[in-house]
């Protein structure tokens, strides 16, 4: 048996351009048909909806001429923190959900999971969901789920894994070619894909060959509630100020009044 | 000192029942003769119950000490009847058999094939396996019967020429929160399937199917030994056997919780 290649530790991540989205919602369709996300009937009490990808609406707050809008897709922000302590790892007493040091990615591993649900308490970006109940899926649904990811169960918490079985089907075809790393092109989530405006992209934060590595030093580029030091991995750029100023709800203003957090609900 | 009983309105008969108790229990003072002296203290009591006064009686309550042995013998023979029950009977009840479709020889195939295993079980051109293989590869040269094997004419006129695919029963089938590349072993680590697989090319039928009533997976996930213990890589197919041999060659290390292997390696 050959021992496993050395290769540079990887940092998978999204730089998002709040200036292209439209709010159109396809990264979140395409979401939920790519991971096999439960839905209900009913969906109207948003804080029981499952939304792997989120789209926020924000508001500068000013009244009519001068309200502008900005849509926000807020996927799992796969936190580094530091060394890979990331906020919902760090709590997790069941090792359900683990930092690997080689994607960079933070792992829900659902069969491990036991519902204690510290790791959505830790988020402080609400980018983990509990599945208070068996997804039931229209009659003959069933049949349209993927295989590449493995359904949820009540009682477990879910969340954004960066479309990890698509990285999984790349290496598997990278080592049939005899390769040991796949190129951007072969691995890219659902959402980057299914976003019409082009405005996410997705690739390896560390490889100054991948799109995101320049994208993220745009002078413009910031990362929500970065003063928690969270150290995510989802950079968001945007032309406006009052934008890059409502990523952190700890930044002050002008005036050195805490801009509200209110403005970042919708 | 009979019809002693607590149901007496009189408080000193409960006294009494205690000092009898105390005094049967200990009667040297000895706690060795704790178990025979309580014994001794219910025939006792029995016998006072029944209000029977007879010498017989009284020399049964001497002869207490063989009791305990029986007790013994009762506490051996049961232990030994519930491991039998948990190490024999409980598998039995716990995995149902199930038969193959088709008696299939391993070993009459290997010999008429090139590639070896790979003839049949092979990559497909985006890098997955192709596992137990469709009826569109065996129609190449089963097309018609070709031996005398009644297994043969019954796969040919069932399922061949009707166009209908085996129902064959896979032994290794992980639940589906398992991602399992063949390609990852075989390409890139450059193993065997024999490492694995063990001696399966030269069997000559296929072994019973042993299905988990619970689980619905098969017996070969966690092994034939019911201790958990195993001589093969190939006894079993569980977690601990997939980290055991990843640890071993340092793959993907590079969990922050564990320092061990990640979860998404495996898991999906």
């Amino acid at each position: 048996m050959k021992k496993e290649h050395k290769h540079k530790a990887k940092k998978y991540g999204m730089v998002i351009n709040l200036d292209k989205c439209t709010g159109c919602g396809s990264c979140m369709v395409a979401c939920m048909a790519e991971n096999n996300v439960p839905f209900r009937a009913d969906e109207t009490d948003k804080l029981l909806s499952i939304t792997w990808i989120q789209v926020y609406k924000l508001t500068n707050g000013k009244p009519f001429p001068n309200t502008e809008m900005c849509y926000l897709p807020r996927p799992c922000m796969h936190c580094e923190g530091s060394h890979g302590h990331s906020p919902c790892v760090s709590v997790c007493p069941a090792t359900a959900t683990d930092y690997s040091h080689e994607t960079g990615i933070v792992s829900q591993i659902y069969t491990r999971c036991f519902g204690c649900r510290y790791c959505m308490a830790a988020c402080p970006y609400h980018a983990r969901y509990f599945n208070w109940w068996d997804p039931v899926w229209p009659e003959g649904m069933e049949k349209y789920l993927s295989p590449n990811v493995s359904p949820r169960m009540r009682g477990v918490v879910e969340k954004c894994s960066f479309c990890f079985h698509r990285y999984q089907l790349a290496m598997e075809k990278a080592h049939y070619e005899g390769k040991h790393e796949v190129e951007e092109g072969e691995y890219q989530t659902a959402c980057t894909q299914a976003c019409p405006a082009g405005a996410i992209t997705f690739g390896d934060l560390n490889n100054s060959h991948h799109a995101v590595y320049k994208l993220k030093k745009n002078k413009n580029a910031f990362r929500l509630l970065e003063k928690l030091g969270t150290n995510p991995k989802v950079y968001y750029v945007s032309s406006r100020e009052w934008v890059r100023r409502a990523g952190d709800n700890y930044l002050r203003d002008k005036e050195g009044n805490v801009i509200d957090k209110n403005r970042l609900r919708n | 000192m009979n019809a002693d009983s607590m149901s007496a309105a009189d408080s000193s008969a409960f006294i009494r029942v205690h000092q009898r108790f105390v005094k049967a229990v200990f009667p040297e003072k000895n706690p060795k003769n704790f178990l025979a002296g309580y014994l001794n203290y219910h025939h006792l009591k029995l016998d006072g119950v029944s209000m029977s006064t007879s010498e017989e009686k009284a020399k049964e309550v001497d002869a207490g000490g063989d009791s305990g042995g029986f007790i013994i013998l009762f506490f051996i023979v049961g232990f030994v009847a519930s491991l039998i029950v948990g190490w024999v009977v409980f598998p039995k009840l716990l995995y149902c058999q199930k038969e193959q479709p088709i008696s299939f020889s391993h070993a009459i195939h290997i010999n008429e094939v090139e590639e070896g295993c790979e003839s049949c079980h092979f990559f497909r051109e985006d890098g997955t396996y192709s596992g137990v293989p469709k009826l569109e590869q065996c129609i190449d040269c089963h097309e018609e019967v070709q031996g005398e094997s009644p297994d043969e004419e019954k796969f040919v006129n069932e399922y061949v020429t009707k166009g209908r695919e085996v129902p064959w029963l896979i032994y290794s089938k992980q639940p589906d929160c398992v991602f399992f590349p063949h390609a990852a072993h075989v390409k890139a680590a450059e193993m065997d399937c024999v490492t694995c697989h063990g001696p399966i090319g030269e069997s000559t039928t296929l072994k019973p199917y042993e299905e988990n009533w619970i689980t619905g997976y098969s017996r070969d996930l966690w092994g034939k030994n019911i201790s958990g213990l195993k001589k093969n890589t190939w006894d079993r197919m569980k977690m601990d056997d997939c980290s055991e041999c990843h640890i071993k060659n340092n793959v993907k290390q590079t969990s922050v919780q564990t320092k061990k292997g990640a979860c998404f390696v495996c898991h999906k």
